[in-house]
């Protein structure tokens, strides 16, 4: 019988892998693909105290093994977040983590405390996407604001909290150290890399925004490099993420140190992809004889 | 009604145009289901390029679990396409958004207007139209792929911008210059054509739908990339953006901001 739970923060989770945010809604359009019940958790959009209009089109562009986003954080805010998206995960068994973004300090309490009472397992405090001007990224690149905004939500918080980090960093290291002396439960990592394309036909950029976030396999064997160094660098527990299309990709991130996976632009080319990840991961463990996950956790040192 | 993902056979793949090419695909599964307006991701083979690209549906044969695709190469992934041999496979998801609401058209008389690649789902739209209506095509220049194809289903007028073919202009010059009439408008086509023809509708006070296009990534509405501004707050974004590819491609003109 082989064990494929995992433990983050006191929360168990039936197998490592996830969604990463932003590439799922709250799950309700990949449920047509996915049976959600098949996931270890279900990772939600960003959501923020009230409804974000987000950026201006176009908001997304292909790149070599990669694409660009610049969403911006579109989101009905909480209000709408409770109300509809909450109790259709309810319908599932699996594990809820909720993805919280805001421009200052208050607004991230101000979501954190709403969802004290919400039947969530966990929160995700994004304080790395690239594609907002205030909060965002601004509070992920100071190890002094991560630590800051990492015991600020700490204080207001009823569920473990994760603090997801930026690659846009020096070293990646500071920033999870910062995010551990804040009191985080569990570090994820990575968010999108900054990036830009040029239009050459229109001699403009592709995105409105100008610069968008990299996703996708391109940037895998950063977010492999980044998950070595914070484990090193930690000693709670690390989700892992950025490019992940198989379960070898998610294998890499397991032996590399992190203890769940999340899949996110692969859904867009793929929508069973977490699935098939799932899968993946099952069968290198019946191939290799491997009973428990746990034991592959960190295993290349 | 389920969106389907799977690896179709390819019945046949024509150059109708420079740059144009038709392909009809074999998916029950997914004919079955469509309707005219509606479209299909499709995914590349070469895994450097991640997202789907979607197309539009030209036609529709339930019956014989045929869709047909009329698609512009307009990059590497659809030249891949494009290469694709009948008797080949090819990757979709279908059908998505909704299409145009065909009940809106009864006892009406309906103009389709199609502009560039805005002209294939069109076709569709004009065979599944009962009653009065009047199909207004623009086209570049002479190239004027699937015109013959509409003849037999209204009366055809065409605006081409190098004034090869009809009316010289677009096809808002064509309705002025053919004094066309009609109550409502089902278009698909460039953002300045549609907001031209809105403009039309507007002032002329009647119905107007329109088929937009944006970037897209999922194709299924998680994603919010392709969304298109709305007049007031929507119901599922809480805030002034409606998705394309699930709310839409379809929209009433008035909902939306050009």
């Amino acid at each position: 019988m082989i064990n494929m739970k995992v433990n983050l923060a006191g929360v168990e989770l039936k197998n490592p892998v996830m969604e990463a945010s932003g590439t799922f809604g709250s799950g309700a359009e990949y449920s047509e693909f996915v049976d959600l019940n098949q996931l270890g958790a279900v990772v939600t959009k960003g959501v923020a105290s009230v409804p974000w209009p987000g950026n201006p089109t176009p908001r997304i562009a292909e790149t070599w093994g990669g694409m660009l986003n610049a969403i911006g954080l579109q989101n009905p805010g909480i209000d709408m977040f409770v109300k509809r998206d909450i109790p259709f995960l309810k319908q599932f068994d699996t594990k809820i983590i909720v993805n919280v973004c805001g421009r200052t300090e208050e607004d991230y309490i101000q979501v954190v405390e709403r969802l004290g009472d919400e039947p969530v397992d966990l929160l995700e405090i994004n304080i790395s996407c690239p594609n907002v001007k205030e909060g965002g990224i601004a509070f992920g690149q100071d190890p002094k604001a991560v630590e800051a905004i990492t015991k600020a939500c700490k204080s207001h918080a009823k569920q473990p909290v994760i603090m997801k980090l930026s690659p846009n960093v020096t070293d990646i290291t500071v920033m999870a150290k910062a995010a551990e002396a804040g009191g985080a439960d569990v570090i994820s990592l990575i968010n999108t890399i900054t990036g830009m394309k040029i239009d050459v036909n229109r001699r403009t950029f592709a995105l409105a925004n100008k610069t968008g976030g990299l996703s996708g396999p391109a940037i895998k064997p950063v977010a492999v490099r980044m998950v070595y160094q914070a484990a090193q660098a930690v000693r709670i527990p690390i989700i892992g993420m950025g490019g992940i299309q198989t379960g070898e990709d998610a294998l890499e991130f397991i032996l590399a140190g992190a203890s769940a996976v999340a899949v996110g632009t692969a859904n867009f080319h793929n929508p069973y992809a977490t699935a098939e990840v799932v899968q993946g991961i099952r069968d290198y463990m019946e191939k290799n004889q491997i009973q428990d996950i746990n034991s592959l956790v960190g295993a290349v040192k | 009604m389920a969106k389907i993902k799977e690896t179709a056979a390819i019945l046949s793949q024509e150059q109708l145009a420079e740059g144009i090419y038709s392909m009809w695909i074999h998916t029950e599964a997914i004919a079955s289901q469509a309707a005219p307006g509606q479209f299909i991701d499709v995914y590349t083979r070469d895994g450097a390029k991640l997202l789907p690209r979607p197309i539009s549906l030209c036609e529709i044969d339930e019956g014989g679990g045929r869709l047909r695709i009329v698609y512009r190469v307009a990059g590497e992934g659809t030249r891949e396409f494009s290469q694709y041999p009948a008797g080949g496979r090819i990757d979709i998801l279908g059908p998505l958004g909704n299409g145009f609401p065909l009940e809106e058209a009864a006892g009406k008389r309906v103009l389709l207007i199609g502009g560039g690649i805005g002209i294939p789902p069109m076709l569709e739209t004009a065979r599944r139209l009962e009653g009065d209506k009047t199909i207004i095509l623009g086209y570049r220049d002479s190239q004027m792929f699937l015109w013959e194809e509409f003849q037999a289903l209204g009366t055809v007028f065409t605006a081409t911008e190098d004034g090869s073919a009809g009316v010289k202009g677009n096809v808002l010059d064509a309705i002025r210059q053919e004094d066309i009439q009609g109550d409502l408008i089902l278009a698909c086509g460039p953002t300045p054509m549609l907001r031209g023809v809105k403009q039309y509708a507007a002032e002329h006070n009647i119905g107007c739908l329109i088929s937009l296009e944006e970037r897209m990534a999922c194709g299924i509405g998680a994603c919010l990339a392709c969304v298109c501004q709305s007049k007031a707050i929507d119901g599922h974004s809480q805030v002034k953006n409606k998705r394309i590819c699930k709310d839409g491609p379809v929209f009433w003109a008035e909902e939306v901001e050009l």
